[in-house]
Parts: C-alpha cells; structure tokens; sequence
C-alpha cells in the first residue's frame, strides 16, 4: 500500500473521515489500477470520478479525436480542446483536476493482439466502447486475464450495467451469448442518446469500480441493472453464470482471443455504414439528376419525422422506415429509385430489401449528409 | 393482466408503446406468438428465420431470465410483468 502525502491527505479529507474508506481505502485507491476502454460518454465521468477520487494509476485507451458533437455529452473535452485527440484533451483536464495520479495513454485501438497485455497492468477494466465487436473483446479479454469487467451501456433512454467476472459471477457472454446481426441494433450515432445519460451510467460505473477496488457495498454482479431516464425508473434483474458459456464456464470451448469483427459479422473490408454490394449513387450525381427536369427518378427518404425537421432534399418523398413495405406495394417496379438516409446505412438495407422484390433502386452514397456536405452547405448538419 | 414491456430499440415496431398488455395467456412462447401477430414487423427482431429466439435478446418474467425458469414453456402467472431485454451496446 501506498502512503498518502500531506497534500493528498488534505485533498481526501472527505474520504478520510468515511468509515468505509478511512486512511487505508485512500491507500488502496492510490495503490490501484483501473483501465477506461474509452474516452467518450461513459468514459468521461468515469475519467473525472476516478481521477477525483485518487485512484492512483488510470489508463485510457482511446485513438478518436474531439468533434463538436461529442460535447453534448462527453463532459471530459470541451471548445479548448476541439480536433485534438481525445487523449491530450484527457490529460490537460485530468492533470489540472487531480496532479497526484499517474495517467498512461494508450492511443490505438483495442485488439485481439494488444489487449490481454494492456490489461495484466491493471486491477480493474472499465468499458466504455460503443460497438458489440469491442464488447465482447473486453469481455473475453477480462475473462482470460481474470479481471472484473464494470460494464455500462446506453441508447436513447436507457442504460445498463453490471458487473461482469467478478468474484465467479456471470460474464457479458453468459448473459448475451451472440451479438446482433449487423444493423438489427442502431447505434448511438443512428438512434441518438440523451446527454445526460452517459453521465449518469458513466458515474455508477465510476462508483462499481470504487467499491470493487475497496472491497465494501453490494457489487454490481450477477444482477443487470437498468435505468429508464424518462420514467426515473431503476430496476434490477438477475443474472447467472450460464454452465455453457463457452469462454467462463468450467470447460471452455474458447480459451484466446478470436476475430471480434467476424463474430459479429462485420466483414474486415466494410468501413462504411452501407453495403458494398448494392447499387449506389453519388450525391453528385443525384443533384445533376434532380436539376433535369425530364429525369423519371423518384427519391426516397426513410428517415423519421424528427430528423425530417431537422433537413430535407427537396422533391424527396417521405417515406419512414416501417411503412416502406406497404408504399411500395403499390409502386411501379419500372420506375427508377433512390434512396436516402442519414448516412447511407438504413437506406442501402431499404434498397436491398427493394431489389430482392424486383424494384430499380439504388442508395444515396453517405445519405443526406453528404448532400449537405458537397451539394447544400446551409443545410444543417446533425 | 400481464404487462409486456418493450424496450426503446423495439418501440418503433409496437406504434411507439412501451408496454403492451395482454390478457392470460399461458406462457411465454403463446404471449409472444400474441405480440407478432399483433405487430409483425417485430418478428424478424425477435426469432431467427429458423423460428428461435435470439440470442441477443433475454425475456425476463419478473427479475427472473426465462432460461433459468422454463425457457419459452414458462408459465405465466395472470398479473406476469414480463420484460424484453436486448443487448444495447452504445456508451461513446
């Protein structure tokens, strides 16, 4: 255990003086390691409440770089810090709140080949990500190198978190053996989040891994914890430790890492949202056909009202996502038509299901944001 | 009465509802037969084209995973709260 200076004991008066952390827990919190996947929405309370705290050596693995987008949630970055990478911005706001702590920066991306050597320097692994891939990277990764996993995840509203392979509890696996197909599942990006809710989840996780580190409370494990922002409502459900599970069970079928990319089935090649295989029209070219008053090319938007309200492609025709079967049960299959989005991914799925029925159409290549882009820049932008 | 609660990614395909009720309906499997017949566009979300549930997706009655009671053949009491629970995986 690591003592505490004068200027520490000062700066930890209030932990100092709780019973259930005292002297010796803010040694441990000052001997202890934890490692954030993440310097985003969950990662950034987690950052400021560890490092707050005294939590004495905390890694961040992040390779993004700060977006105007990213403030209206990520509390850790702000306008000083925009287009740098997430991690400087990290360490300007974190060594300014709490100088005491030793912080290591990891800018890649977690993988099958670096992340068991980056977590056997650690106590504690804190997710933080946004992608199925990389949740079950962690997950078996905790797993292999016997790590508890203080796991948080959010869309819109809602929010969940556990506590995953600690103390033989259940690990993310045992609870959801196979991620979604590709697409089934929005993701933030698509669906949106509410702000605050990252906050909330990031600062329970912050609270799962102090009480973990101290040993003290009722852990988060082997019961999912859900948050409903709207209703105010926690709930708690449980969870067991699945007897198949092929990575935590007593005899696993999985014992290393695995391509995380191809077990969710997302090809290796695919780095945008639509599919390569479908037909797909620049915006470029859309607005060359929408300017010649002769073209017979219909468009298509799927989007939702919301985000109608926000832009729209002049002459576009609305058509949300659930009532693209029944308006194309009375259209013309002679016709030609594009399809529009946000970005490119909803609609390349609409113009794949059109063309399994028989229709001409093609995708609109990085949605109604390219548009805005590279044809309309006072469109705006979301 | 049973109350279903839906989660938000799937809110979409009930008309927006976040819970739906029905009236006794003996299990698991015939009150999910009850929902996608009522909204089938939730089908796909919910079964593989094989017709199993999948595997991202946990039905819970009460606080208690239906693969620890009697899977898809759990009987369900007639004031059941059961709820959908699908792995989200946003946090960035």
């Amino acid at each position: 255990m690591t003592p505490l200076s004068q200027e520490e004991a000062q700066r930890y008066a209030r932990h100092l003086i709780l019973p259930e952390v005292g002297k010796s827990g803010q040694e441990c919190l000052k001997s202890a390691s934890v490692l954030l996947i993440g310097a985003g929405g969950l990662g950034s309370p987690m950052a400021l409440y560890l490092a707050a705290a005294g939590v004495g050596h905390l890694g961040i693995v992040d390779f993004d770089v700060v977006d105007v987008s990213n403030l209206q949630r990520q509390i850790l970055h702000g306008e000083s810090t925009l287009g740098q990478t997430k991690l400087n911005s990290a360490k300007k706001r974190l060594k300014d709140l709490n100088p005491f702590i030793h912080l290591t920066l990891i800018e890649e991306p977690l993988t099958s080949d670096n992340a068991l050597s980056l977590f056997k320097d650690y106590d504690v692994i804190a997710d933080g990500t946004d992608n199925f891939p990389t949740r079950y990277l962690v997950n078996d990764a905790c797993v292999l190198s016997h790590k508890p996993n203080v796991y948080a995840s959010i869309f819109r509203f809602e929010g969940q978190l556990s506590v995953f392979n600690y103390q033989d509890g259940p690990c993310y696996r045992c609870v959801y053996p196979e991620p979604p197909p590709p697409g089934l599942v929005p993701s933030c990006a698509e669906g949106g989040v509410l702000g605050v809710l990252p906050g909330v989840m990031g600062s329970l996780q912050a609270n799962e891994v102090l009480k973990v580190i101290l040993d003290i409370g009722d852990v988060a494990s082997k019961r999912l914890v859900l948050y409903d922002a709207l209703k105010l409502r926690f709930r708690e459900l449980k969870l067991k430790k699945d007897p198949q599970c092929p990575i935590c069970s007593q005899h696993p079928t999985q014992t290393q890492l695995i391509d995380y990319q191809g077990f969710c089935g997302i090809s290796a090649d695919s780095t945008t949202e639509s599919e390569p295989s479908i037909p797909s029209m620049l915006v470029k070219e859309l607005a060359t056909l929408m300017n010649n008053p002769a073209s017979k090319t219909v468009l298509i938007d799927v989007r939702e009202a919301h985000e109608r309200d926000i832009c729209t492609i002049e002459g576009s025709i609305w058509v949300p996502l659930n009532q693209v079967d029944d308006y194309f049960l009375s259209c013309d299959k002679h016709q030609h038509y594009i399809i529009h989005c946000k970005s490119g991914g909803r609609s390349a799925k609409v113009v794949q299901l059109l063309r399994n029925k028989g229709f001409d159409a093609c995708n609109l290549h990085g949605g109604i944001m390219a548009w805005a882009h590279e044809i309309d820049p006072s469109m705006l932008h979301y | 009465m049973i109350h279903l609660n839906i989660p938000t990614p799937l809110r979409p395909f009930v008309n927006g509802k976040d819970t739906l009720t029905f009236s006794e309906v003996g299990t698991v499997a015939s009150l999910l037969d009850h929902l996608v017949t009522d909204y089938e566009k939730l089908k796909t979300h919910l079964f593989t084209p094989e017709g199993s549930l999948r595997k991202f997706i946990n039905i819970y009655v009460g606080d208690d995973d239906i693969r620890f009671l009697n899977g898809l053949d759990t009987i369900l009491s007639p004031d059941a709260e059961v709820s959908i629970i699908p792995s989200i995986a946003g946090g960035y």
